[in-house]
This record gives structure tokens, sequence and C-alpha cells, in this order.
């Protein structure tokens, strides 16, 4: 077990080096010219130029490389030669000179909001989807099975665009049941009302579809479990049917169910584009649709990087767990 | 003292019962093609301590009659008629827990795939201790003592570190005897075997096999032994019932059915066998033709349309009813529309031919 740890933990240090220099790659590629970007229409080549070594853009790009490798584990100084020199300390994901901010600081700023959305949304559907997906497996063929199908039908046909925007434009504009979402700092915890009143609708828009796919995966996983032969030698052992169920077939069927869901969630944490933008909320989905409409090259590098390496170590972690979970897994 | 209460309860029941005695069961299956009727009045009785061989092809049966028995069709879905009486208990009319409560205490089943039949994440002692703990009311770690002597018992060298593995880590047969040790641990007195050597190496095979008819002779217990194979029935069981398209189609005492077998399938069953001791005249004789999807039975003998013989029969009867189970001598009973002296003088050549090849 602790050489499997070992081996996972530095294939996951390799990935994420490959990752910086596969991001770093991609967004030099781009044709959006950064240093074209900073001033406006009357701008002279001279001023670009300037721009371009003020950005560092007119080095050799391994070399810019190296500083970004450098940045994110000592830190690194932009404008050296300048009058005012511009000290991004480690970890440094870079800075916005369009947004003259520091990226891990709009990250972390951000990232809040996404987290708290990503995890209401997450439990939202889990308990939906693993309630529903087992009730149906059980009554399996009976009207409670295709009550959950069919519903689970209707929640995979419906885009989170579509169900975000009928929620906000009912409930919100034409009934007025709930106020008009308006994330503000300090929540969750400074105002627990407001902020449920915020999330609820972003919440129901991310569980849609996502409980829909989790009742159908559990309901197939559960009822391909109850024809295992354990499960008929758990029966023929006498054990009270609850029993068989809970200990001898869900704990085999949904542990696949629950490992899946953690790089579904891992994911999501990367910013849910969509339904931040339709409730308005400045999460990592915002704030990356915001740097692409802005051609931000330092913002959306640095989004880019946090939910890759989010997903990196979700695999991890489920892996890890996996391996916790079912004994045949722990090998060598 | 639960054994006296266990006698008292069975004189009050049904004293002139055999201890396993099957009346007409039937078993059908509801599925989108229609109904399936994977058993048709089936009848056997079995003495207590005795061994019955079930014997059949794939889909004959025999699994179902067994998973019947124990109580295990309902939940998949089946409906099972007919009585089934275990220890003068009549176990088809109990209500599930009752059923349930039986299960792994006075009756116990082994099953053909000992790789998949353990929980793949459970340690095998926990599996076993959790066998003991659903039928008595003992500590986990007596419970835990108890399951240490039993995988013992079945032959599982190391067994004090092996009670800690996992399936997984086992052979396939280590893993069928620690099912075997699980079924016995409660000191049933009914132990079902459905194939128990068919996924086991040859040489495993004969190992489990010895270690069932060691185990029977020392714990007392009925066994019914399902199996294809009627090569592994001769040594191990007292009485042998060949089912054939969900019904029984030849019953009697193992050297009945070994000497003067009558059925056209026995028959074919008995050329099929690969024998080591004997030059084979020709190649081995496989029985022509598939077993009958249970959906779509032929009319008349559900035999006639991969038998041999059923041109010798006037009338066409194999083709437009359905023969009898009836007796041919004391303890035998043959399904079989072909007159009694027709069918021993078939199984006088068939035999002739057998034995011709012994050298």
């Amino acid at each position: 077990m602790a050489g499997y740890v070992v081996r996972r933990v530095l294939g996951m240090v390799l990935l994420l080096f490959l990752l910086t220099l596969t991001v770093f790659v991609l967004f030099s590629l781009m044709p959006a010219d950064p240093a074209r970007l900073t001033c406006g229409k009357a701008c002279s080549p001279a001023i670009i130029e300037n721009n371009r070594h003020r950005l560092e853009l007119d080095i050799p790009p391994i070399e810019q490389y190296q500083r970004f490798v450098a940045g994110i584990f000592v830190g690194r100084t932009y404008l050296k030669d300048t009058a005012r020199p511009l000290e991004c300390e480690a970890p440094c994901l870079g800075y916005s000179f369009l947004r003259n901010q520091e990226v891990l600081a709009m990250i972390t700023k951000a990232a809040p909001v996404t987290f708290w959305l990503a995890i209401g949304g997450f439990v939202t559907w889990m308990v939906i989807g693993l309630v529903f997906g087992v009730v149906a497996a059980l009554k399996r063929g009976r009207w409670q099975d295709r009550t959950v199908m069919g519903i689970a039908l209707v929640g995979y046909s419906l885009p989170s665009f579509f169900i975000g925007l009928v929620l906000f434009f009912f409930v919100v504009l034409i009934w007025h049941l709930l106020p008009i979402p308006q994330w503000t700092s300090g929540m969750p915890f400074a105002n627990p009302g407001k902020f449920f009143q915020t999330m609820l609708l972003p919440w129901i828009t991310i569980a849609t579809l996502n409980a829909a796919f989790y009742m159908r995966l559990t309901r197939n996983q559960v009822l391909e479990v109850f024809g295992e032969d354990y499960v008929r030698t758990a029966r023929a052992k006498g054990l009270p049917e609850r029993i068989v169920v809970v200990k001898h077939a869900l704990r085999a069927g949904l542990t696949p169910i629950v490992t899946a869901a953690g790089l579904d969630l891992a994911y999501l944490l990367g910013g849910a584009i969509i339904t931040e933008n339709i409730f308005n909320l400045p999460g990592l989905g915002s704030l990356a649709i915001g740097s692409v409409l802005a051609s931000d090259l330092p913002l959306i590098t640095g989004i880019t990087l946090v939910a890759a390496a989010l997903i990196i170590v979700a695999n991890l972690v489920v892996d890890l767990l996996y391996a916790v979970v079912d004994p045949r897994v722990r090998v060598g | 003292m639960i054994n006296m209460e266990r006698a008292e309860g069975r004189a009050e029941r049904s004293p002139d019962r055999e201890f396993l005695s099957i009346e007409n069961l039937g078993v059908t299956f509801n599925t989108e093609d229609g109904v399936v009727r994977a058993i048709d009045g089936v009848s056997l009785s079995l003495e207590r301590g005795k061994t019955l061989a079930v014997v059949g092809e794939s889909g004959s049966g025999k699994s179902v009659t067994a998973q019947a028995i124990m109580g295990l069709v309902k939940s998949q879905g089946g409906h099972v008629t007919g009585e089934i009486w275990l220890d003068g208990q009549e176990l088809n009319r109990l209500a599930a827990d009752e059923v349930q409560a039986l299960r792994g205490s006075e009756m116990a089943m082994i099953f053909q795939d000992p790789m998949s039949s353990l929980h793949p994440f459970y340690r095998v002692g926990d599996q076993i201790v959790e066998a003991i703990l659903a039928h008595r009311k003992i500590g986990k770690t007596a419970a835990r003592k108890e399951t240490l002597e039993m995988l013992k018992h079945v032959g599982i060298p190391a067994a004090e570190r092996r009670i800690d593995a996992y399936p997984h880590q086992l052979s396939g047969g280590m893993r069928q005897r620690v099912m075997i040790g699980m079924a016995l641990i409660n000191s049933p007195q009914l132990l079902i075997a459905d194939e128990p050597t068919t996924a086991l190496d040859v040489t495993v095979q004969a190992q489990i096999l010895d270690l069932i008819s060691t185990l029977k002779q020392e714990f007392g217990t009925t066994v019914i032994l399902i199996t294809h194979d009627l090569g592994i029935v001769a040594d191990v069981a007292d009485q042998v019932a060949v089912m054939y398209g969900g019904r029984l189609v030849e019953v009697g005492q193992t050297s009945v059915i070994y000497d003067q077998p009558e059925m056209p399938y026995t028959l074919g069953l008995l050329s099929s066998i690969p024998r080591m001791d004997r030059e084979l005249p020709k190649r081995l004789d496989p029985i022509r033709g598939n077993p009958p999807s249970p959906i779509n039975l032929p009319p008349g003998c559900v035999f006639q349309p991969r038998c041999n013989y059923s041109d010798r029969v006037r009338d066409g009867a194999c083709l437009s009813v359905r023969p009898e189970l009836l007796p041919t001598a004391p303890d035998h009973l043959v399904r079989c529309h072909l007159p009694a002296e027709e069918r021993r003088q078939i199984s006088e050549e068939v035999r002739r031919i057998l034995a011709g090849a012994v050298r």
C-alpha cells in the first residue's frame, strides 16, 4: 500500500510538471498579442514594443517558461528595470496587467464562490441520485422505477443554460419567490439566510443534469451487483434482507459511483461557467469567461492550471480512496 | 437443548414424511418473452444422511430446483408451486423471514464458482463469522475461534493467516474450501452443492469431492449434489435423479442408474463420459442437438427431438403426448414412451458397445 501511494504521488508530480508545460505552450501559441492589447487604438509601435519589454515577452520562450515555473516556487519580480518594480510572491501564477492584479489573488477571491456552489450542487445531486437510483433498483419494473427513470430522462434532457434561465425567469423575475442572486463577500457565514437564497437556484441548476445521470448510474450499478454470486451467497447464509442489500450489495455497487463522483466534483470546482454566469456569481467560471473575452493571457493560464491541478489531485485522492475500500486494488 | 426443541417440533409436524420430500415442485419466471417454466412437476424424496445427485445439462432446471429448496428463487422474481418438506416442515408455505432463519442453519448451499461467490471486499474469516452470528447469539471472539477451527477442518493450510485473507488472495480450491466451511459452520442438516467442482482444476475437483464426502460422514449431513458430470457421481451418491427440460426423466439408486439405465437421455449422458480406463470404440458419443428452450418446449416428450429411438414408439406418441414418470422397477422411475422391454434391450446394446471397449 505504501509503495502504491509513493508511486502515485510521484506520478502526480510529474503530471503537474507536464501540465505547466502544456498550459504554457498552449497559451504562448495563441494568436492574440498581449503587448498589443495593453493599449488602445492610438498606439504607436514604440509603445507596444515598450510594453512588450515590460511584460517580459521579448525574451526567448524557454526563458519565459523558466520564469513562469520559478514564479510558482520562489516568486518573481515584474518590471525590474523600472522605477516601480512589481513583486509577485511565491506561489506566483502570474500578473494580470489588464486588471493590475496578481492572478493568484483573483483566483483565491473567486474560489470560495465556486467552492460553495460546487459543494452544494454536489451534495444535492448525490443525495437525490443515490436515493432515487437505489429505490429504482430495489423496485425494478414497478411504478417507482418507471417514475424515477422518467424523471431521469427529463433531467437528462435539460441543459443547464436552459434550466438555469427558466428557473431564474420564473422564480425570481415573475413570481418573486427569491431575491435576485447577489454574492457578497463574507458569505456563507456572514449572512447564511441570504447565502441560501442566492445559492438555491444555482444548486438546482447544477444538480439537475448530474442527479439524472447518477440516478441511472446508481440503478444500473445496484442491479448489476444484485445479480452477483456473492449477493446470492449472502442470502444463502440466511442474512436478513436489509443486511444483504446494504452491507453486501450496496457496498460493492456504490463504490465505483462514489469514486466517479469525486472526479465530477473536482471538475466542477474548476468553475461552473454557465451557472455562474446566469446567476451572476463571481466564481472561477465567471473569471475564466472574463479572462478569455479580454484575452487576459496570464489569468487564463492561471485558471487553467488551477482547474487542471484540482482534477489531477482529485484523481489521486479518488484512487487512494478506492484502494482503501476495495482490497483488490491494493496490489504491490 | 436446541436439538430437543427441534425433535419435538418435528414430531408435531409430520412424522411420516422423509427427511426431505419435494412434491410436485414447479418454478416459473415472468420474463419479457413470456412465462418461463423452469421446473415442472418435480417430486423427490431423500432419507436423512443420504446423498442425492441431480444430473443434467445446463438449463435442465437442476440449479433452480436447488435454489427453490433454499428459498432463493423468490428474490429473483420466480414463482414457486408445490411443496418442499424439510424435516417435517413445509418451506414453500413459510414466511420469507422464517425461511431466512432456516437458510444457513438448517440448510446450506455451496455454489459453482468460488471466484465470484465470496464477497471481494470482506476477509474470508469475517464472512464466515457473519454466517455464525446470523443464526447464533455468541460473541465475536468465540465465532472467530470457531471459524478458525472450521478453516483448519476443511483443510486450509496456515489457517491462522488465511482467516484474514481476502478472497482474491486465495486459489480457487482454497476458496471452495472456504465456501464449504462457511456452509457447514452452523451444522446444517441439508447441504446443497451446486456444481461445486465445475470451476476448478481437475486435480482439485477430486480433493473437493473427497472433502464433501468426508464432512458428510462426520456431520451426518444430507447432501444434494448437483452436477452435469455423471462421471463424478458414482462414488459419492446413493441416489441419482436425472433432469431434462425442467423435468425429472429418470430416478433411481446410483447402481441402478449406472448398470440398468433405461431413459435414452441417461444412456446419452453415460456414453459421453470420457473414460481413461477404456479404449473408445470410436470418438466420444455426444448427445446430438441442444437442450430445449424453457420458453418454447417441444410438444410431446421434451427429449424427443434429440432422441435416437423415438421412431420405435408406435403412433408417434413421442411427438404429441407428454410421457409420465412411471416406476419400471422398485425405486426406479423412468419417463419414456418406449415399452419397458424395448428400453432394456436398448440399454443392453448401448452398454455392450461401451463395455466392448474394455480390454
